[in-house]
């Protein structure tokens, strides 16, 4: 791996080119795009993709024996197979097409829970999910007469693996866990969870949102049972996602929906269920985006993971040294950089996270601002609401420096606003 | 401040003060209604209790936690409503929601709303207007339920 004159792991500017919304303005500023754990940008080769589909051989899949739908077919199946080497999945079949990570979350929800959790039984999850990770699990826990417990964390924010033992018992049947937190930035040590998990008997499902974006992710290695993840914040359309299962795992499971594609036989009273990938993939799927995904996917081999992943640690470790610096902002969440991906939370010890967000707009600085969809995380730390910067690989370390620079113009702005006439 | 310097027609001096010391905050004992009004989308909170008699609220305590539109928002409200009618407090409550919608007001209205003209910038940056009628959809609940 060759490293740029700039220090870099690639040459980040060349990859900006490929990002036609990285060359706007807002509000008279170059825009800065920090707001990447939300969604990310997306490259040329990605919206071609979409195009070239929908101009060349837009067609319905799985059905028709003429050159598009055969074309659309091969390009659908072919985006599948690229995911599938993504995350080193075993076979192509394992990798199920759905909406989002919480849809894939809904559909172990509710195709396997439902069918293989009693009461009494016990689902294990962190104290840092998503909402998504955390509601399906409530209202399985609801429905079925389970308990939910939570794996708790470190003060600083990292996953506390003291008690594990006595928490993933063989009362535990499920264990869903984050990969990494997308308020603290935290990696959560899945391999070891899941080793525990297994060695009791329960299956483990990884919220992959934050993570596979991010870092090379193999669910053979990692050993999980199923892997939620979205297209959207790696490079690929909205309205796609990807549910990994295990292949005899996902095979003793019931359909979640039902439709056409999903059957193999029907008769007036009755019917057969599809094979694999097809049992979970009820109706004319997201044809478009998921082989605009397959061009993400694309994208990003092409940088190579370990680089990405390179690339955001060095960004990450840059800007926690810059925040570092600063005398009233706090960063909420571990400061070691090699424990955490380039998701950065902070709070300013006066001004609201809300206004911080407004001021910073004003620079052409995109942050996010709130609870981040993980409210008892937030509130755990004593907040309603935090500031958080998010990067991807195309960020550089001059668009940290205007972040920190518009950081103090809005912490002198509101520090000094009694001096202003009203 | 030359870059943020157009943010002065949000923030303006009388919102940042009120932020900084909001008023009537001290909660009231044995309120007749008590309100608690969540923004889930950026978790500001804002709480109003009111005690009535003969239909003047002659108690008010607005408390919360939150940015500094929805906060100073609260508090202005709280000074503009203290020791009026229920009927006058509704009435500015329907003037304060058209004031944020960009609606014009009469003269009347505005002068209704006294101080809290200076959320007039608001409107102008549309994610904050929930911000501002955070503390004021506590209140209508909370006069509903007094005149329930």
């Amino acid at each position: 791996m060759k490293t740029s004159r700039r220090g870099e792991i690639y040459d980040v500017m060349k990859v900006r080119e490929d990002f036609p919304v990285l060359a706007r303005k807002v509000n008279g500023h170059q825009l800065v795009y920090l707001d990447n754990a939300a969604t990310s940008q997306k490259p040329r080769q990605v919206i071609a993709a979409l195009v070239d589909y929908y101009e060349r051989y837009n067609a319905n899949v799985h059905r028709g024996v003429h050159t598009l739908s055969i074309e659309a077919t091969d390009a659908y199946e072919e985006a599948r197979a690229k995911v599938q080497k993504f995350i080193n999945a075993p076979v192509p079949e394992s990798v199920i097409w759905t909406r989002n990570t919480s849809e894939s979350i809904n559909l172990v929800a509710y195709a396997y829970a439902r069918k293989h959790l009693k009461a009494g039984d016990e689902i294990v999850t962190t104290v840092m999910e998503h909402h998504s990770d955390l509601i399906s699990w409530q209202q399985i826990c609801k429905e079925l007469g389970t308990r939910l417990r939570f794996i708790p964390r470190t003060e600083e924010g990292l996953i506390d693996l003291s008690t594990i033992d006595e928490i993933i018992s063989a009362r535990t049947k499920l264990v869903a866990v984050t990969h990494m937190s997308n308020v603290l930035g935290t990696i959560v040590p899945v391999r070891e969870i899941a080793e525990r998990a297994h060695a009791v008997g329960a299956v483990i499902l990884v919220d992959g949102a934050q993570s596979v974006p991010h870092m090379p992710v193999d669910v053979q290695d990692l050993d999980c049972d199923f892997l939620a993840f979205s297209g959207h914040k790696m490079l690929g359309p909205t309205g796609i996602g990807v549910l990994y299962g295990k292949p005899e795992i996902l095979e003793d499971m019931q359909p979640f929906m039902y439709g056409s594609d999903m059957i193999l036989e029907v008769s007036y009273e009755g019917a057969k269920w599809n094979q694999l990938p097809y049992k979970f993939e009820a109706g004319t799927p997201n044809i478009a985006d998921a082989i605009a995904t397959g061009a993400a996917v694309d994208y990003l081999e092409n940088l190579g993971m370990d680089a990405v992943w390179r690339h955001e640690q060095q960004l990450t470790a840059y800007a926690l040294r810059r925040f570092a610096e600063l005398e009233n902002y706090r960063v909420v969440g571990p400061t070691d950089p090699s424990l955490r991906g380039g998701t950065i939370s902070f709070t300013h010890d006066q001004v609201h996270p809300h206004d911080l967000g407004t001021a910073l707009d004003r620079l052409g600085i995109a942050i996010r601002t709130g609870h981040h969809c993980a409210m008892p995380l937030v509130k755990s730390y004593g907040h309603a609401a935090v500031a958080r910067a998010s990067m991807y690989i195309y960020n550089h370390e001059g668009e940290i420096d205007h972040l920190i620079e518009g950081l103090k113009q809005a912490e002198g702005y509101f520090s000094h606003a009694g001096s202003r006439r009203s | 401040m030359q870059d943020l310097g157009d943010l002065d027609s949000l923030y303006r001096e009388l919102i940042l003060d009120h932020h900084r010391s909001p008023r009537n905050t001290e909660p009231l004992i044995s309120p007749d209604v008590e309100v608690d009004a969540v923004n889930p989308f950026c978790g500001d909170e804002v709480k109003v209790q009111l005690k009535t008699s003969g239909g003047t609220l002659n108690g008010i305590s607005v408390t919360g936690r939150g940015c500094s539109i929805s906060q100073s928002s609260a508090s202005m409200m709280g000074e503009l409503v203290k020791g009026r009618s229920v009927e006058d407090a509704m009435r500015a409550r329907r003037a304060f929601q058209a004031l944020m919608k960009g609606e014009a007001l009469t003269e009347d209205q505005l002068a209704d709303l006294g101080d809290l003209e200076a959320l007039q910038g608001v409107k102008r940056y549309p994610v904050r207007i929930k911000c501002a009628l955070l503390a004021w959809s506590a209140l209508e609940d909370a006069l509903k339920r007094v005149r329930a």
